[in-house]
């Protein structure tokens, strides 16, 4: 089954990866702009990443037949640092435009600490004020759910927020309800210990349906695995759900939500 | 949107559960057979657990939540007004 990864950082991964993508039916991948694994010293750090995002894994996919897309921002963890952050946001402008850049992400919150949350409600009104798509990355583990919470916070109390643009990703059990309840749509990460398992995340969806909701493997420089999609699938089909069930989540679903970007000129295999 | 028999599904993911709560235990053995395990066993975490495996024994549905908020920091409504 062609699908899409809609979260993944192959920046990380090795060109084997992309390959063992394209073999299990990855037909698109989005990649939105994180933390490194290290704190980077300068904002012309992220001038180079950025171009990297745009162009370089831009043209590494579509050696294996993937197309690629991606997001900008300062991330949450970086975000701790406002000086550093507002430099990297006043970057932002002379990149938006360029082919495959799908808006802002992932922005959100970490540590769920007042500078993340300054820096945070600053990208949120970045974006706001250009109608650019918003990717939203929430918590990890014992911080998710308040996280999640005041993330929810923010973006209620900036009026131009259409919850239709903006996809808020990792989401578990406990936050999943109140986001798709908001309107917003939501990713769920397929990880094999601090995440969902494609067994859970299959419960969420029989639990929560298939509206606004889509399944991504953040395959990132962590322990992580980037073919996690392919095995959610594996577990829908297990539990005999149909395949346009599985097709709507893993595919038509990104497919949408993208679309509401000028910039995803996404071709369909024929 | 679960139509499945509840026996397939026992049928299915028997082994997966017990193999989950073996786990639970062989490493709740783990902490208790280490040195100085009173300090562990005043570990936030450790009620955590406590509270989480309470949740295991109730009969109503949406336990994989409730586990997840018995691991979870609390909301406090209104900290955006402060
Ligand atoms: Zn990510």
């Amino acid at each position: 089954m062609d699908y899409i990864d809609p979260h993944i950082h192959m920046v990380s991964r090795i060109t084997d990866d992309y390959e063992r993508l394209a073999r299990s039916g990855c037909v698109a991948i989005s990649e939105p702009a994180f933390w490194a694994g290290f704190d980077r010293g300068s904002a012309e750090a992220f001038r180079d990443y950025f171009s990297q995002l745009i162009d370089f894994e831009r043209s590494r996919a579509a050696q294996y037949g993937i197309q690629h897309f991606c997001w900008l921002c300062i991330n949450a963890k970086e975000a701790e640092n406002v000086t550093l952050s507002r430099e990297v946001i006043s970057l932002i402008p002379e990149f938006l435009d360029r082919p495959g850049v799908l808006g802002i992400g992932e922005i959100g919150l970490n540590k769920n600490t007042p500078n993340e949350t300054t820096i945070f409600t600053e990208q949120v009104d970045f974006a706001a004020s250009r109608d650019e798509l918003i990717l939203i990355h929430t918590p990890h583990l014992e911080d998710k759910y308040l996280g999640t919470r005041m993330i929810l916070d923010v973006l209620t109390s900036d009026s131009r927020v259409k919850p239709e643009r903006v996809l808020i990703d990792h989401v578990e059990e406990h936050t999943v309800k109140r986001v798709l309840d908001a309107g917003y749509w939501c990713g769920m990460t397929l990880y094999p210990i601090t995440k969902c398992t494609p067994a859970r995340a299959a419960d969420i969806i029989e639990r929560h349906g298939t509206e606004r909701i889509m399944a991504n493997s953040a395959g990132d420089w962590g322990p992580s695995d980037p073919t996690a999609v392919p095995k959610f699938i594996f577990e829908l089909r297990r539990r005999g759900h149909s395949e346009a069930t599985i097709r709507k989540i893993v595919y038509d679903n990104p497919i949408q939500f993208f679309s509401q970007s000028k910039r995803f000129d996404f071709t369909p295999r024929t | 949107m679960n139509q499945r028999p509840a026996a397939n599904v026992l049928e299915n993911d028997f082994l997966t559960i017990r193999h989950a709560i073996l786990n639970v235990a062989a490493g709740l053995d783990r902490i208790d057979e280490g040195s100085d395990n009173a300090t562990a066993k005043d570990d936030h975490r450790i009620q955590q657990i406590k509270n989480a495996l309470a949740i295991l024994a109730e009969p109503d549905l949406g336990r994989a939540e409730r586990v997840q908020l018995a691991f979870s920091r609390p909301y406090e409504p209104g900290w955006n007004k402060k």
